[in-house]
This record gives C-alpha cells, sequence and structure tokens, in this order.
C-alpha cells in the first residue's frame, strides 16, 4: 500500500511495509504547497492540487504512479458572481472526489469560495454547479461565510457507493449539504448541529463541519468533527446528536476516521481550542470510540509524552484496511498497522506541515 | 514587437521559456501574444478575472505597470518588459 502525503512543500510517497518502517518513493513537486491529494480509485489517476505563493492554484494528476504529471485546466467561476456583485475566482482547491462507480468519468471538486465543480469527462474540464452555487442560503449575507479564509470552502464532498447521486458536501462556513439527484437540488441538512460562535447556534445554515464522512456500508451513518465539537447522524444528516470526549479533554479539532465495518467506531485527534490550536494540555492523543461517542479511550500509545504542540488537520488523518496514519502541522508521521494493542510509531519527524494524507 | 523578459521561477513550467519579442500595444495584448506561444501561461499570471495576480510583477522599462486591472498600459517597440514574482515571505 502507498502512502501520499502533502505538505507545505511538496508531495511525499512512501511504500508502508508490515515489518520495516515505510519506504520513501519519490517526492514530487517539491518546494511547493501541495494543498490536496485524491486518488481516484477507479482509474488509478493521483490528483494534486497546488498551491503557488505567486501563480495561484494548480491542478495536476498523474496516470503512472507519479513517474509523469500533467497539469490539469482548472475550474472557472466564468461570469458566476458573489453576493457583493464582485466576479468569484477560484482562490483555492480544497477537495477532490470521484463519481460512483456507474460514473467513471464523474468527478468532483470543492473549492473557495464556495462552488462545487463537476467534470463529466475525467477532469478534462468543469462546470460549476449551478444550483449549489444559486442555492436560497446564499443569498442572504451571513449565512456562507469564510472561517480562518476570506471566503467560504467546500472541503468535504461525500459520494454515497450505493448511490452515486446521493451526495453530500460539507463547508466552512455553511454546514452539510444533500443532493439525491446528482447535484440538481441541494437541501441543508444541519438540524441538531450547533454553532456557538453565531447568536443562535440553531441556525439552519452557517455551520462550521471541519470534515464530513460517511460510512461505507451503512450510507445513512455520518460523522463529523465539527468546530463545535463532535456530531454523528444514524439517518442520513436528518439529525445530528453530539458527543463529547473524556471529561476535561476539547472535543474541538480538524480531523476524524472512522471503521470500514463497524459505524460505531470512530477516531478523533482533539485540539485545544479555537483560540488555541495546540494540542490539548501539549499532549497528542488520539481517541477511540466503539459507542457511537459514549465512551471514549485514549489509544495513543508510541505518540510523544514530552510537551508536543502538533495538530493534525482535516484530510490529514486517514484509516484504509486498519492501517492508520496521520500527520501534523509540525511535520511528523505516525502509523499504526495493528488494531490490538495500537501502538503509534513515527517514521519521519523532519518533514513540513501536512495538509493531506491518503493511503492507497 | 516588444522585448519581454521572464523570471527564471516560471522555466520549472514552462521549460522553453526564454526572453523574446512579442507583438503588442498594450501589457494585455502582449500577454495574449505569450499565451500563444506558451499556453497555459496566462493563468500563472493573471487571476480568472484577467487582473494580475497579486504576488506576480510587470515592470515596462523599469517602472511597475500601473494598471494591474485591466492591463491597459500602453507599449511600444523599444519598450523593455520584465514578468517577476513579488518577493514574498515564508
Amino acid at each position: 500500500m502507498k502512502l501520499l502525503v502533502g505538505t507545505a512543500k511538496g508531495l511525499i510517497v512512501y511504500q508502508i511495509l508490515h515489518k520495516e518502517a515505510p519506504m520513501e518513493l519519490g517526492i514530487h513537486f517539491l518546494g511547493y504547497a501541495v494543498n490536496t491529494v485524491f486518488v481516484d480509485e477507479r482509474h488509478d489517476r493521483w490528483w494534486v492540487g497546488v498551491a503557488h505563493r505567486h501563480w495561484g492554484q494548480k491542478l495536476h494528476y498523474s496516470d503512472d504512479q507519479g513517474a509523469h504529471w500533467s497539469e490539469a485546466s482548472m475550474p472557472s467561476y466564468r461570469m458566476a458572481t458573489l453576493l457583493s456583485g464582485e466576479k468569484a475566482k477560484l482562490r483555492q482547491i480544497w477537495s477532490i472526489q470521484q463519481g460512483g462507480n456507474d460514473q467513471p468519468n464523474r468527478l468532483w471538486i470543492g473549492t473557495e469560495p464556495g462552488g462545487l465543480f463537476e467534470s463529466k469527462d475525467r477532469g478534462l474540464s468543469f462546470e460549476l454547479n449551478q444550483s449549489l452555487w444559486n442555492h436560497p442560503s446564499r443569498k442572504k449575507e451571513g449565512q456562507w461565510f469564510g472561517a480562518g479564509s476570506d471566503f467560504p470552502f467546500i472541503h468535504s464532498i461525500v459520494v454515497n457507493p450505493v448511490d452515486s447521486n446521493h451526495i453530500y458536501i460539507a463547508v466552512s462556513c455553511a454546514g452539510v449539504f444533500e443532493s439525491k439527484d446528482g447535484g440538481l437540488n441541494w437541501i441543508a441538512k444541519n438540524n441538531g448541529l450547533l454553532a456557538t460562535y453565531l447568536p443562535n447556534p440553531k441556525v439552519e445554515v452557517g455551520h462550521d463541519p471541519h470534515q464530513l464522512l460517511m460510512h461505507s456500508k451503512f450510507p445513512d451513518v455520518l460523522w463529523q468533527q465539527n468546530h463545535c465539537g463532535i456530531f454523528f447522524s444514524k439517518n442520513g444528516g436528518d439529525l445530528w446528536s453530539e458527543v463529547f470526549l473524556t471529561e476535561g479533554v476539547s472535543s474541538y479539532g480538524f480531523s476524524i476516521a472512522i471503521d470500514e465495518e463497524d459505524p460505531a467506531k470512530c477516531w478523533v485527534i482533539p485540539v485545544e481550542s479555537d483560540q488555541r490550536r495546540i494540542a490539548p494540555n501539549l499532549r497528542l492523543e488520539v481517541f477511540e470510540t466503539c459507542d457511537f461517542g459514549a465512551t471514549w479511550n485514549s489509544e495513543s500509545k508510541g505518540l510523544p509524552t514530552a510537551t508536543c504542540f502538533d495538530i493534525v488537520l482535516r484530510k490529514s488523518f486517514v484509516r484504509t484496511n486498519k492501517i492508520m496514519v496521520f500527520g501534523t502541522t509540525n511535520g511528523n508521521i505516525y502509523y499504526s498497522l495493528n488494531e490490538k494493542n495500537r501502538y503509534w510509531q513515527a517514521f519521519n519527524t523532519n518533514l513540513t506541515k501536512v495538509n493531506s494524507v491518503i493511503l492507497h | 514587437m516588444a522585448k519581454v523578459k521572464f523570471t527564471s521561477a516560471l522555466q520549472r513550467f514552462f521549460p522553453g521559456l526564454e526572453g523574446a519579442y512579442f507583438e503588442g500595444d498594450s501589457v494585455q495584448s502582449i500577454i495574449q501574444s505569450i499565451e500563444v506561444r506558451y499556453p497555459g501561461i496566462q493563468h500563472y499570471l493573471l487571476e480568472e478575472d484577467g487582473k494580475l495576480r497579486r504576488h506576480v510583477n510587470i515592470f515596462l522599462d523599469n517602472e511597475m505597470i500601473l494598471d494591474r486591472n485591466q492591463l491597459s498600459d500602453p507599449v511600444t517597440d523599444s519598450d523593455e518588459i520584465l514578468i517577476f514574482q513579488a518577493l514574498s515571505g515564508g
């Protein structure tokens, strides 16, 4: 299995080995900020978003596992305008997602300032999803807005594995939206979430999910790490339930991972608070629940016991085939191969900020 | 035909890029001529709305261009244009 790590200074590719430390296979886009990494499993196509300080956001793909890269045409907002009347322009690519297996050429891209783009030709061209861009909730100030950025951005795109037309997106800030018709219509799915930074925390739109995941075998089960806590839904987002970490530990954070089999199982890596984005109590810890968040256990053997400032961003914590990997803002990468007696091993502590991690 | 020089940083994306003469009587039309020879370079220099990217500078005979939005600064054959990245930290 390969591990792709998008960092502030390039893409690093490793081979995961079971009896030895992961082997570094190569570095791509050296010196450039790789802010998004995605593998289209249907075609074994690697996608990388590169954010150049000077030259803007770019999109590249490789069909031979990084031996050669091609630059793709960037999605364009064309004539779309912001609420202010100013012309919209793409600031950053935040998410890439493949369509269903019955839509082999479909690709979705989530961007800042809040546009969702769709490709029907495997990424040769992209069209702005007009119904989401013109959603009634966007027409009022204060419902879609930036969070740590100037504009709202779509960081999570989830496609139901048994129904390609059933799609969720998550926007910081606006919340979760669902389409059951392939993106023709969208409805907000934020009932039960809390936006404690607003005068009315129970607004319909204005929430800040940090990462949204769907269980692949129970698609009605959704999990999200939100700005205001950890939430799950057992009914496709009709109602969200909040869960709390162990007493004394913040439920704030960015990253979340779920089990491939058991929908009640989830892992989070908390951050102290919005105001202090550091490991809680300066201890980097992974928490696991096996009962939909009723109880949590720290699963942190192997992680540093000394003072630690690291946090883990959305997209930087993954679980595939029971292998778990996360990369931190301080350039440390940890992985765990065994479910029983979980032990985290660091295999590089000298990287730069990790933006995105993919196991493939 | 105005003489255009490029920052070497762009050669990483456009390996054959080199200083040359390009047709045009404004900065905008010069960039259009450059785009013909080096397809895609416009997106490196300009935003989607056609404005010069914030961290890209264009000098016209050692003076920074005045119109970063419409790129309307007039260019004559005797002018020399330098396309450069702005200095930035990090």
